[in-house]
C-alpha cells in the first residue's frame, strides 16, 4: 500500500524542503520506489535542493490540467534508481492546484509508488492545505524556537480537523514530530527549547532530531540533499529518521551537549 | 561580560528557554487547535471574554475556554482568575 507523507510547518525557512528532500531519497535508498512532490507553486524550490532544476520541462499544473501525461512530468533522479520528483509550476495563479486534480494524480502516484512525499509550502493557505488533504501520515518540521512550535500547534490542528481523513472519518492521519536545527549545546545553557518542551506542548510521536549542521547549506549550494553528506551529523540524524519511518525504533541521538571543560567554560566567559 | 555579571545573572534571570516554554503554554492554551473544536468556539471565546471585562478588569490571559468530550456529551469548561 502506497504511503502518502506531508512533510509541513506552517512555519517557512524551518527546513520542510530539506526534509523532503533528504526523506524522500533515505526511502529510495532503502529500496522503496519514492516521489517528492513539490506543492510551493509559484515559488518552486524542491528541484534546486535536489539538484534537477534544469531538467524540468513539465510541473505538477501542467498535468492537472491534461496538457501532458503524469509521465513527463516525473523527473528521475540522477543518483538513484528508484526516486523520483515531481515540481511544482512557477504560474503566479494561485488556483492553478485544484483538490479534484491533485486527488487524480496522488492517485495515480499511488498505483505506481511506495511512498509519495508532499513538500508543503509554508502558510496555512490553499497549498498548504492541499498539500496535507491526502496524507496518511505526516511529518511536522519544527525549530526549538517559539513562532515555529506555535505555528506547528495550529498545522496539527488543520491536520486533525480538515485532512480527507477526517472528514471521512478514517483513521487518524498519523503525527510525527522532526526537530531541525537543533543545539544541544543551546539547550544546555538554557537558550533554547528542548525536544522534551516541545514534545510536551504539541504532544505528538517524535521521528526525530536534526542538529544544526554548516553541512546543510554546503548542501543545498550543489543540490545534494543533505542525507547523502558522510561524516555529517545532520545526515546521521535524517538517515534514522527514515529508518524509523520504516519502522525501526532507535535511540534519538544528538540531544545531549558535549561537556565543556572547566577550561573550555573559561574561555566561555572572555568572549 | 565580567565574572561577577555572569554569575549574578545565573541567580536572577529566568533562562529564556524558561520563558519560551511557558509563555507557548499559555498562548496554546487559548488559542491551540484552533480549529479542532467546532467553528463558533473563537468567536463564543471572544464574546465570553466581552462580558467579563464589563464587570471585571482580568488579563487575557487569566481567562480559559475549554471544550471537552466526557460520556458522549461536551462540556464547555470556563475558567477565569479574579484579581486579588
Amino acid at each position: 500500500m502506497a504511503q502518502v507523507i506531508v512533510v509541513t510547518s506552517g512555519k517557512g525557512g524551518v527546513g520542510k524542503t530539506t526534509t523532503s528532500a533528504s526523506l524522500g531519497t533515505g526511502l529510495a535508498l532503502n529500496g522503496k520506489k519514492t516521489v517528492v512532490v513539490d506543492f510551493d507553486v509559484g515559488l518552486r524550490n524542491l528541484d534546486l535542493i535536489m539538484g534537477c532544476e534544469r531538467r524540468v520541462v513539465y510541473d505538477f499544473v501542467n498535468v492537472i490540467q491534461g496538457e501532458v501525461k503524469l509521465k513527463q512530468a516525473l523527473i528521475k533522479d540522477r543518483r538513484l534508481e528508484n526516486l523520483f520528483i515531481l515540481p511544482a509550476s512557477q504560474t503566479r495563479d494561485k488556483d492553478a492546484l485544484t483538490q479534484e486534480g491533485v486527488g487524480r494524480v496522488i492517485n495515480e502516484l499511488r498505483g505506481e509508488f511506495d511512498y509519495i512525499i508532499c513538500d508543503s509550502p509554508a502558510g496555512i493557505e490553499r497549498g498548504a492545505f492541499l498539500a496535507l488533504y491526502y496524507a496518511d501520515e505526516a511529518v511536522v518540521v519544527t525549530n526549538p524556537e517559539i513562532s515555529s512550535v506555535r505555528d506547528s500547534d495550529r498545522i496539527l490542528g488543520i491536520i486533525q480537523a480538515k485532512s480527507r481523513r477526517a472528514e471521512y472519518e478514517q483513521a487518524p492521519v498519523k503525527e510525527h514530530l522532526l526537530m531541525t536545527r537543533y543545539c544541544a549545546q543551546r539547550v544546555a545553557n538554557g537558550d533554547m527549547l528542548s525536544v522534551k518542551d516541545v514534545q510536551e506542548i504539541l504532544e505528538i510521536p517524535l521521528l526525530g532530531v536534526i542538529p544544526e549542521a554548516k553541512e546543510v547549506l554546503l548542501a543545498s549550494n550543489a543540490g545534494t540533499p543533505i542525507i547523502l553528506y558522510p561524516d555529517c551529523n545532520a545526515a546521521v540524524a535524517y538517515t534514522d529518521a527514515v529508518s524509523r519511518i520504516l519502522g525501526a525504533t532507535s535511540p534519538v541521538r544528538f540531544t545531549s551537549a558535549e561537556k565543556r571543560s572547566f577550561f573550555n567554560k573559561i574561555l566561555g566567559w572572555a568572549t | 561580560m565580567s565574572i561577577l555579571e555572569y554569575l549574578m545573572g545565573q541567580r536572577t534571570n529566568k533562562k529564556t528557554a524558561l520563558v519560551a516554554k511557558e509563555r507557548l503554554q499559555i498562548i496554546i492554551a487559548h488559542e491551540g487547535r484552533a480549529f479542532s473544536g467546532p467553528e463558533y468556539l473563537p468567536a463564543l471565546r471572544q464574546e465570553l471574554l466581552k462580558v467579563i471585562a464589563k464587570y471585571v478588569q482580568v488579563d487575557q490571559d487569566q481567562i480559559s475556554v475549554k471544550l471537552d468530550a466526557k460520556d458522549g456529551c461536551d462540556v464547555l469548561e470556563l475558567n477565569v482568575v479574579l484579581p486579588a
